[in-house]
């Protein structure tokens, strides 16, 4: 187990090299450091020596992929491409275009967006969940087909409207919560509540009909016809059997997101003001950041692989015939 | 000539989509396996429905691609034609009335008069603080306050008439037409659509055409007169802006899997045909692509290619054509960001098939591997195809309006539902709300997602053999 772990977590190291490589180009080679620098001062103060000294406060100044001028190691080491892309995998991410420190940023805005995104994912889990196994419980009836039509029509809807009319039915009309903000500690439950309840609600229609789908492939093979016929009821076979038959296919989908909950939604966090890494992101591509959005991009990529690594080691908690060797 | 035709880009890729869709029914129409299983879409009642609803919005879209620059007033007797910078289509044209009347600012659905109150000066000279008239919605009535509801309830009428008048003409024509092989002649094959025994389900299409025939008829009667679905801030006409949006969504919802298509089956077929390194290679590809979150390639992708596009404003002749370039892009880079998915999917059907016999057997009797490629695999691997293009239809349509509203998606001078909604999301801070622009670009925008959910499912439960 620890061996494959450790070899999963080797195989990482080209993908993550292959993503720096990527990001780089686009941000890099396409748009020169020149381009940036007047980007960033605008048109009115551009001049040589504006472009050089803005290079030289954030560290662009150097040759982006080898440097003639270093002598040894530094040849490859007193580059761009190692200053902004390598000394990431040591989690350094340098400073943003405003001069703050991204790894600092991180770290204070990842709870934020804990705060949203743990709560929704787990409640949002729980509720389609639920709303599957009734749907498949009822199947084959008018509540069944009615249910899943409902579903299509959810799913139909953008995202965006659902925060927009949430914002407005419960705060603006009902006057229930505040329409955003957020402060930490308990108090922050009254901002939390709503973006929680908005994200469990737009992810309805497609969750509960994947669930669904599921189910119902598992509920036609043999084992389930034999519970039937032992005589057990069929809310048993349901919750007993089909539900922890069906985990690998939903841990499959399920668990690669987990980590990727730190990222925050960029969505729901910009909708209400909630300072995580959604709305870090949002702003800095609003205000083309390319530091962050660098950094950020990286920060997904190493998630998104653990991701795919918990994903392998759960199935060995739900299947005993799993083995990773 | 009175008018000079513009071919953008996308415009040529959409026909190019359609003229392929032209070409494959008319393949499909003579393999029987094909037109089995296009029989089994129709089968669904919903699938038929939304179809009829999808073509619509098509007919919107096409209408909306054919571009051409007006020729200008020529002033002074000068002999050469000069052509107008402003990049027009077919459905401006047809909407010129909603198009030109733009108000100074925001006014409510069928309102005549404005949404806020001004300074008024009256012929009097006296001052006082009221809402004005509208300059072009109602102008025809004397005393709009008190005859406005007549008004509107005659033309709605008279409106729905005429669509419904319309839609039954079509609805005659159709059934006939359809009807014709039918033994026992017309009458029988009409009595067999209207109590819906047709295998494919006439019927449910024939009252969607009714319906929408009643929807059009309604509209287009109160459209030239009134701002139906009201105006935005700078005063133009809701519903026109909801128009020019289906164009982008489906410009979006489609060109982005004909970009991303060739690449997916190439990749795909090949690295789970061909094995080995090749296969190594392109896993590795897909999965870097797949490990960036989307949304942040997608906006790392779309940061370069705006700088790209602005450094080079040389490129284009007119803005039209630069806001064509960047909703180009913007399908690029979709479609190289979503096109992992299939390429997957398509990888593990080729590793299925190069095992069958018939593979097997043609590489016996030394088939080259190009000609299995395209003989063999690539027939074999095409329903997957149609099944991940009509599923994602609605994804990127629903993704468009995200993306516009974080601010990488279309060109903010392109009419695009994200577009409005972004506009709109502003005005709902305003008391009394201005909803009415956020509101018809969520019904719009509602159907045509639905539709192509309906009618994804259907043709998924058609084209999967998992799926009795």
């Amino acid at each position: 187990m620890l061996a494959y772990i450790f070899r999963r977590l080797f195989y990482a190291i080209p993908i993550l090299i292959g993503v720096n490589l990527l990001t780089f180009a686009l941000f890099f080679v396409v748009n020169t450091p020149d381009d940036m620098a007047r980007m960033q001062l605008g048109v009115k103060r551009v001049t040589p020596e504006a472009i050089e000294r803005w290079k030289v406060e954030r560290g662009y100044d150097k040759p982006l992929f080898f440097n003639a001028a270093a002598m040894g190691v530094g040849q490859l080491t007193q580059t761009v491409f190692f200053d902004k892309s390598l000394r990431m995998f040591a989690l350094e991410f340098g400073r943003s275009d405003d001069g703050r420190d991204i790894g600092n940023e991180i770290r204070t805005r990842m709870g934020p967006s804990l705060a949203i995104a743990v709560p929704t994912f787990l409640l949002g889990l729980y509720v389609t969940v639920s709303l599957a196994l009734f749907l498949v419980l009822f199947r084959a009836t008018a509540l069944d087909v009615w249910g899943v039509v409902g579903c299509v029509m959810l799913m139909s809807i953008s995202g965006l409207f659902y925060i927009i009319g949430g914002q407005w039915l419960v705060s603006k009309v009902w006057h229930l919560v505040p329409i955003s903000g957020y402060t930490s500690g308990l108090d922050g439950f009254r901002f939390l509540i709503l973006p929680v309840v908005i994200s469990v609600v737009a992810s309805i229609g497609a969750n509960t009909r994947w669930y669904r789908t599921l189910f119902l492939e598992e509920i036609s093979k043999d084992y389930v016809r034999t519970a039937r016929a032992k005589g057990l009821s069929e809310t048993t076979v349901l919750f007993r059997h089909v539900l922890r038959n069906a985990m690998i296919p939903i841990l499959t989908g399920v668990v690669v997101v987990i980590p990727l909950l730190f990222m925050g939604s960029l969505l729901v966090e910009s909708f209400f003001g909630i300072p995580g890494l959604g709305s870090y992101t949002i702003d800095a591509i609003n205000a083309q950041d390319f530091a962050i959005v660098r950094a950020m991009v990286f920060i997904g990529s190493v998630l998104y692989i653990l991701g795919l690594l918990l994903t392998d080691i759960s199935y060995t908690w739900v299947d005993p015939r799993v083995r990773l060797g | 000539m009175p008018f000079q035709p513009v071919v953008l880009v996308t415009d040529a890729l959409l026909f190019v989509l359609l003229g392929l869709i032209v070409g494959a029914v008319w393949r499909a129409r003579r393999s029987p396996p094909m037109r089995r299983a296009w029989r089994d879409v129709g089968r669904s009642r919903s699938g038929m429905a939304s179809a009829t609803i999808l073509v619509a919005f098509l007919g919107i879209g096409v209408a909306d691609s054919l571009h051409y620059r007006p020729l200008l007033e020529s002033a002074g007797g000068t002999k050469s034609s000069v052509y107008s910078a402003e990049v027009l289509s077919a459905l401006d044209a047809a909407l010129t009335p909603l198009r030109v009347r733009v108000e100074r600012t925001y006014s409510a659905p069928l309102a005549t008069r404005s949404f806020a109150k001004e300074t008024i000066e009256s012929e009097s000279g006296a001052i006082a603080r009221d809402y004005p008239r509208l300059q072009f919605a109602g102008a025809q009535l004397a005393d709009p306050d008190r005859d406005r509801d007549q008004d509107v309830r005659n033309r709605l009428l008279r409106g729905i008439g005429l669509g419904l008048g319309a839609a039954v003409l079509t609805c005659l024509g159709l059934g006939t037409f359809l009807g014709r092989g039918q033994e026992g002649g017309c009458a029988s094959g009409w009595w067999a659509i209207l109590s819906g025994r047709t295998t494919v389900r006439w019927r449910a299409a024939l009252i969607t055409v009714l319906g929408l025939g009643a929807v059009i008829g309604g509209l287009a009667a109160l459209a030239p007169v009134y701002h139906v679905f009201g105006t935005d801030k700078v005063g133009q006409d809701v519903l026109y802006l909801t128009l020019k949006s289906v164009r982008t969504a489906l410009v979006i919802g489609t060109l982005t899997t004909l970009v991303l298509l060739p690449v997916a089956l190439a990749l795909g077929v090949l690295a789970g045909y061909l094995g080995g390194w090749v296969d190594d290679l392109i896993q590795y590809v897909y999965t870097v692509l797949n490990s960036i979150p989307g949304v942040l390639l997608i906006a790392a992708a779309v940061l370069m290619m705006q700088g790209l596009i602005d450094r080079h404003p040389e490129w284009f002749s007119t803005a039209a054509e630069r806001a064509d370039a960047r909703l180009l892009a913007l399908c690029c880079i979709l479609g190289l960001t979503s096109w992992t998915g299939l390429a997957r999917l398509l990888r593990g059907e080729a590793l299925k098939l190069r095992e069958l016999e018939y593979v097997q057997a043609a590489r016996a009797f030394g088939v080259g591997t190009p000609r299995i490629l395209l003989r063999h695999i690539l027939p074999n691997v095409m329903h997957i195809v149609l099944i991940a293009v009509v599923m994602d239809f609605s994804s990127l349509v629903l993704a468009e309006a995200v993306l516009s509203y974080v601010g990488i998606g279309v060109d903010p001078n392109t009419i695009s539902f994200g577009t409005m909604i972004n506009a709109a999301r502003m005005e709902l801070a305003r008391e009394p709300m201005v909803w009415w622009s956020l509101g018809s670009a969520f019904v719009f925008m509602f159907t045509l997602v639905l539709s192509a959910n309906l009618f994804a499912d259907a043709v998924r439960d058609a084209f999967d053999p998992r799926r009795g």
